[in-house]
């Protein structure tokens, strides 16, 4: 019980010093890019989910989704593509197809060394756009 | 059987994918619940049993062995999940009154009970959906030997327990940690949580009990939390408390889980504090 406590003072600490936005947590632009670099050469590998991404435009994708993390993480970037709704539309995204997806982020963000509470943050707010991207 | 159980999982675990995709992220199978739902060991949880995703299907197998003072249970159980939609379960339980057994001059008796529970995932998702994931489930209990729970005053040797459970993961709650926060409501009849026959004479007919679980994730892989369920006391003979523990399960990888709580059973009959330990390993296919 002692120990529990102990974690959550030196949590409650670090909660209380990190008064940055999560797209600094993140590491700013060089650390957005170079995630959703990392991110992307997991999907490539992943046999899951790797074939869906065949004809898409790899640099246009990195822009997108930097730009978007970017926004969605208070880095002050305005998300100008379609919305998740429309451009998932007709791909009808199966739930397991999602869940691979967010595997390969957890594993790209192991890759960056990001720190749990900044992986919880990046996966919240991620979290509710599934409901716009699955089974469209 | 024991050792039959384990090499089944064993089994079917090692025939990996080839049975089920486990398209669901880790640790959102829970652990397996004493009847072989998914839960925490002593509460349900609106979990569905493996990783199956909605056009997937899979299960567990479980060994459950858990030790407090005078009182031991062996659980053997298995779920199949269809769709994460639907959850069936069984388990056989063994329970072993050591201590009372000798008291009364049976021996170290064994009371078994056989059970089989249906869950359906009504809405939500306990990741994705704002509203928690909610499950309407139920379990049928039956024992094999009656003889003892009828002496001390349990009016039938079967039952069912239906529930109503919530369950939620904040993915960045309080203080920016993850945390699974889940409540059950139970209407039942089990004595001692159907180890000891349905009724008593205290009271003879149902009631409705609260459950609950607050887990903090320390990473993907280990949750620390802690259980609570209430219980009723129909037995004059064999009095009941509230059963609580505090846990924590590991998930290695999707094929396996392991979980270790310290049990605090309160009073069972003339033996009061009944404190041990549960051990619960699960493969998943
Ligand atoms: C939270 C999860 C997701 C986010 C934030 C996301 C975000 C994005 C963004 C920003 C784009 C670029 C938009 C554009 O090209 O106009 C995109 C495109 C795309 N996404 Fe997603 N996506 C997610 C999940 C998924 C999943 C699970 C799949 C399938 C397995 C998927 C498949 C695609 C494909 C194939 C494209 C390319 C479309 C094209 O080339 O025209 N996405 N996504």
């Amino acid at each position: 019980m002692r120990i529990l406590a102990a974690v959550f003072l030196v949590l409650a600490i670090a909660a209380c010093q990190s008064h940055s936005t999560l797209y600094q947590q993140l590491g700013g632009a060089d650390g957005v890019d170079s995630l959703v670099t990392r991110f992307m050469e997991r999907i490539g590998s992943d046999p899951r989910i790797a074939a869906r991404f065949a004809d898409t435009d790899p640099a246009r994708f990195h822009r997108l989704l930097s730009a978007q993390i970017c926004s969605i993480s208070n880095g002050g970037c305005v998300y100008d593509g379609d919305s998740m709704a429309q451009v998932h539309a007709g791909m009808d995204i199966r739930p397991a197809e999602f869940n691979a997806l967010v595997e390969d982020l957890i594993s790209a963000m192991n890759d960056e060394g990001l720190p749990q509470a900044v992986q919880n943050q990046l996966l919240a707010r991620l979290a509710p756009m599934q409901g716009d991207i699955v089974g469209h | 059987m024991a050792r039959l159980v384990l090499l089944i999982a064993w089994g079917l675990a090692l025939t990996g994918p080839a049975f089920g995709e486990r398209g669901r992220l880790l640790a959102t199978g829970g652990i397996a619940h004493l009847d072989g739902g998914a839960g925490g060991g002593i509460v349900p949880m609106a979990l569905l049993a493996g990783y199956a995703s909605d056009d997937q299907y899979g299960g567990t197998v479980s060994a459950t062995r858990t030790d407090v003072d005078d009182y031991r249970l062996n659980t053997f159980s298995a779920a199949f999940n269809w769709h994460n939609r639907i959850e069936l379960s069984a388990s056989r339980q063994v329970f072993n009154l050591g201590t009372l057994g000798r008291q009364v001059g049976t021996g170290a008796l064994d009371l078994q009970v056989n059970t089989v529970g249906v869950k359906v995932r009504l809405a939500g998702d306990v990741l994705y959906t704002e509203m928690p994931q909610v499950s309407l489930g139920a379990v049928y209990r039956r024992h094999h030997d009656f003889d003892i729970p009828e002496l001390v005053g349990a009016r039938e040797d079967s039952g069912t327990d239906a529930y109503l459970a919530a369950t939620k993961v904040f993915l960045a709650g309080w203080l920016e940690q993850r945390w699974l926060v889940n409540a059950a409501v139970r209407n039942s009849s089990a004595n001692h949580a159907g180890l000891v026959g349905f009724g008593g004479d205290r009271e003879s007919g149902r009631s409705t009990l609260l459950e609950g679980t607050l887990g903090w994730f320390a990473s993907d892989a280990l949750l620390i939390g802690t259980e609570y369920r209430q219980k009723p006391d129909n037995l004059t003979a064999l009095d009941e408390d509230n059963w609580r523990d505090v846990f924590i399960a590991w998930f290695p990888d999707k094929q396996w889980s392991l979980a270790a709580a310290a049990v605090d059973l309160g009073d069972i009959g003339p033996l009061e504090d009944q404190r041990g330990v549960y051990l619960s390993l699960t493969g998943s296919f």
